[in-house]
């Protein structure tokens, strides 16, 4: 066998063996941030139904949560954001599914997202798409310690961009896509 | 409102959870096709033309895997795709190793050692089916607790009351029946996992909360230091008595780990790798045999009169001349490794002949399929499979760590062969059942409970 010959299979078996061990670790990778979740919010969407997606399965913090009457539904576009994120605060760690319906902020009990937070009022804030923006637009609603986005407070409704954060109080959440 | 119809649709049936299954048998064709692909560079290294037996070898174990993984879809249908196709191609590559062994010369003891080798891992597979089939529910296990312990410890007794023979290099670890010889230690490491879990699941609140804080430790109660002192005793008397101090790591470590995992405590981690290095420093101290291996991992390089290097030296040597990209398959000077070079060595041809990125490449296959094996433990709902599962990882993981870190001169030496890949049929068969078992795990902490909602948490 020529020498070439041999030094191309070497290189090829070793190439071969890593793209296994890649292959394997992306089949992880899909393991860990599969399409799953996403493909289940939107069916669920499309279904007209649950804006609430907990991923904590912390029974303290879930249970507050309620649904919202889905008021409208635009239809998402691509690469339109699709969920907002808490992260910090008591409520870490959930995410609430973003089905084109307002969500409220805020101690009270009816609030989307009822916030355990010292520094909330119970009408904090609320989040709601702008049709004619074509974007997701929080406002504060007359809070009391007031709703601050990139740590700016907020004084009219301010469109919200993805991975901007949204702080009240001791709460932070962001708006993911 | 419209909250009952969206709890209505909340509960309605989303589809079934996927499986994963063709990922599976995906991957499992990659990893029959890779050791196909070393077959043919090994032989046209060798003797310039495609090996005869290439097909036999890529259809044998080919088929079997096959098997196993229509085992995996009827019986396991929501298991870890990773598993099985990472075990396949390990085992693959074992066999390419050792038929490039067997060709080299004719490496004492027993040749050839590839067919052999096949055929257990066709019995591997067989008991992996039969695991598959016959535990239709892992957590049985925990009722034979006591049994699978005592079982442990006979297995473990058994080789000591078998007359040496002059093959055995020292250690009593196997019993030779006519033939062939089996080597009962290595089963023992899915029965003490399964000892250990059952123990713990009952104890652990015990072992984690009754203790005095002393010096920022949590001590244990003296009447719970039972135990682990029993373990570490039975694990010095095997040091003493075989003479085998991998087995004896191995044992006392999986329990250090799953006492760990249990109680969440450092401190049982402390006084484990305390005992542990205490034990060790006696039995070093009076023991010729272990003693004549800490010198060897200490000056590996130090000739004997008349003889040259040991064999941690020639393992090293072999390491060295492999580089970075190695000489290539069947290229190397393999037979060189006087003893066990198919066996306990057989890491070093692997690095001469693929080099530091190929050795990298199988010690992360190995990585792969523990991580898979914690992370199994970490999806499990009950307790029991979850100590079980980070047992058995920990057991196949601590193994790998000592046959390597053996080799490449990191540990002292001590006799374990690397798993799946190594000659040795009672090796191969036990990683085969630890595998399954694992899929068992795996299969039911990733398959959604009945009547569960997918999404959880939105039901106020």
């Amino acid at each position: 066998m020529s020498e070439l010959t041999l030094t191309v299979m070497r290189l090829g078996f070793l190439a071969v063996l890593w793209l296994f061990v890649i292959v394997a670790v992306q089949v992880i990778r899909s393991d860990l941030f599969g399409t799953k979740m996403t493909g289940r919010a939107t069916t669920t969407a499309r279904r007209g139904g649950n804006p609430t997606t907990a991923r904590q399965s912390s029974a303290a913090a879930a249970p507050q949560q309620r649904q919202q009457a889905p008021a409208q539904q635009p239809r998402q576009r691509r690469g339109a954001p699709t969920h907002l994120v808490i992260t910090q605060g008591s409520l870490a760690g959930t995410t609430v599914a973003l089905q084109g319906q307002t969500i409220t902020l805020g101690r009270a009990h009816d609030s989307t997202i009822v916030l355990d937070d010292d520094y909330a009022s119970s009408r904090h804030a609320r989040i709601y798409p702008d049709q004619s923006a074509g974007a997701w637009v929080v406002e504060d609603t007359g809070s009391t310690n007031g709703t601050f986005l990139d740590n700016a407070r907020l004084t009219g409704p301010s469109p919200l961009q993805p991975g901007s954060a949204i702080r009240i109080g001791r709460t932070v959440i962001e708006l993911r896509k | 409102m419209t909250t009952v119809e969206s709890r209505a649709v909340a509960c309605a049936p989303q589809g079934p959870a996927p499986v994963r299954r063709n990922t599976e048998l995906s991957l499992l064709v990659f990893a029959a096709l890779v050791p196909v692909l070393a077959y043919a560079e090994t032989g046209l290294a060798m003797d310039g033309r495609l090996p005869a037996g290439m097909l036999g070898y890529g259809l044998g174990l080919g088929s079997f895997v096959l098997l196993a993984h229509l085992s995996v879809r009827r019986f396991a249908p929501h298991a870890d795709p990773l598993m099985l196709p990472i075990a396949a191609l390990l085992n693959g590559l074992g066999l390419v190793f050792i038929w490039r062994l067997d060709k080299a010369r004719e490496l004492h003891p027993n040749y050839p050692a590839a067919q052999n080798q096949l055929l257990w891992s066709g019995l591997g597979i067989a008991l992996f089916i039969v695991v598959m089939a016959r535990l239709k529910d892992y957590r049985r296990l925990q009722r034979y607790t006591y049994l699978s312990g005592f079982a442990a410890l006979v297995l473990l007794a058994v080789p000591a009351f078998f007359p040496v023979r002059a093959g055995d290099f020292g250690a009593r670890i196997w019993i030779h029946l006519d033939g062939f010889s089996i080597q009962p230690g290595e089963f023992v490491k899915i029965l003490l996992p399964v000892f250990f879990s059952g123990f713990l699941m009952v104890k652990r609140d015990a072992l984690a909360l009754a203790s005095r804080r002393l010096l920022g430790l949590y001590l244990p109660r003296g009447r719970d230091l039972g135990p682990i002192v029993v373990v570490w005793t039975l694990s010095l008397l095997i040091l003493v008595f075989e003479t085998d101090l991998g087995t004896s790591v191995l044992f006392f470590g999986i329990f250090v780990v799953m006492l760990y995992v249990a109680t969440e405590r450092t401190s049982w981690v402390l006084f484990g790798v305390l005992m542990a290095g205490l034990g060790f420093w006696a039995v070093a101290h009076t023991e010729g045999h272990v003693r004549g291996r800490i010198d060897e991992w200490l000056h590996p390089l130090a000739a004997a009169p008349g003889a040259g290097v040991g064999q941690i030296g020639q393992a090293l040597f072999a390491l060295g001349s492999g580089g970075a990209l190695g000489t290539g398959l069947g290229q190397g000077h393999s037979w060189l490794i006087g003893f066990a070079a198919k066996s306990d060595f057989i890491l070093g041809t692997i690095g001469e002949e693929t080099g530091v990125t190929g050795v990298i490449a199988v010690l992360v296959l190995y990585g792969l399929l523990a991580e898979r094996g914690l992370r199994t433990a970490l999806a499990a709902r009950d307790p029991f499979g979850k100590l079980l599962a980070v047992g058995l990882s920990a057991a196949f993981a601590l193994q790998v760590f000592i046959v390597a870190g053996g080799v490449t001169g990191a540990i002292p030496l001590t006799g374990m062969t690397l798993p799946f890949v190594a000659q040795g049929g009672s090796s191969v068969i036990t990683n085969w059942a630890l595998v399954a078992v694992l899929l068992k795990i795996s299969d039911l902490a990733r398959r959604p409970a009945p009547g569960e909602p997918l999404q959880p948490g939105t039901q106020p």
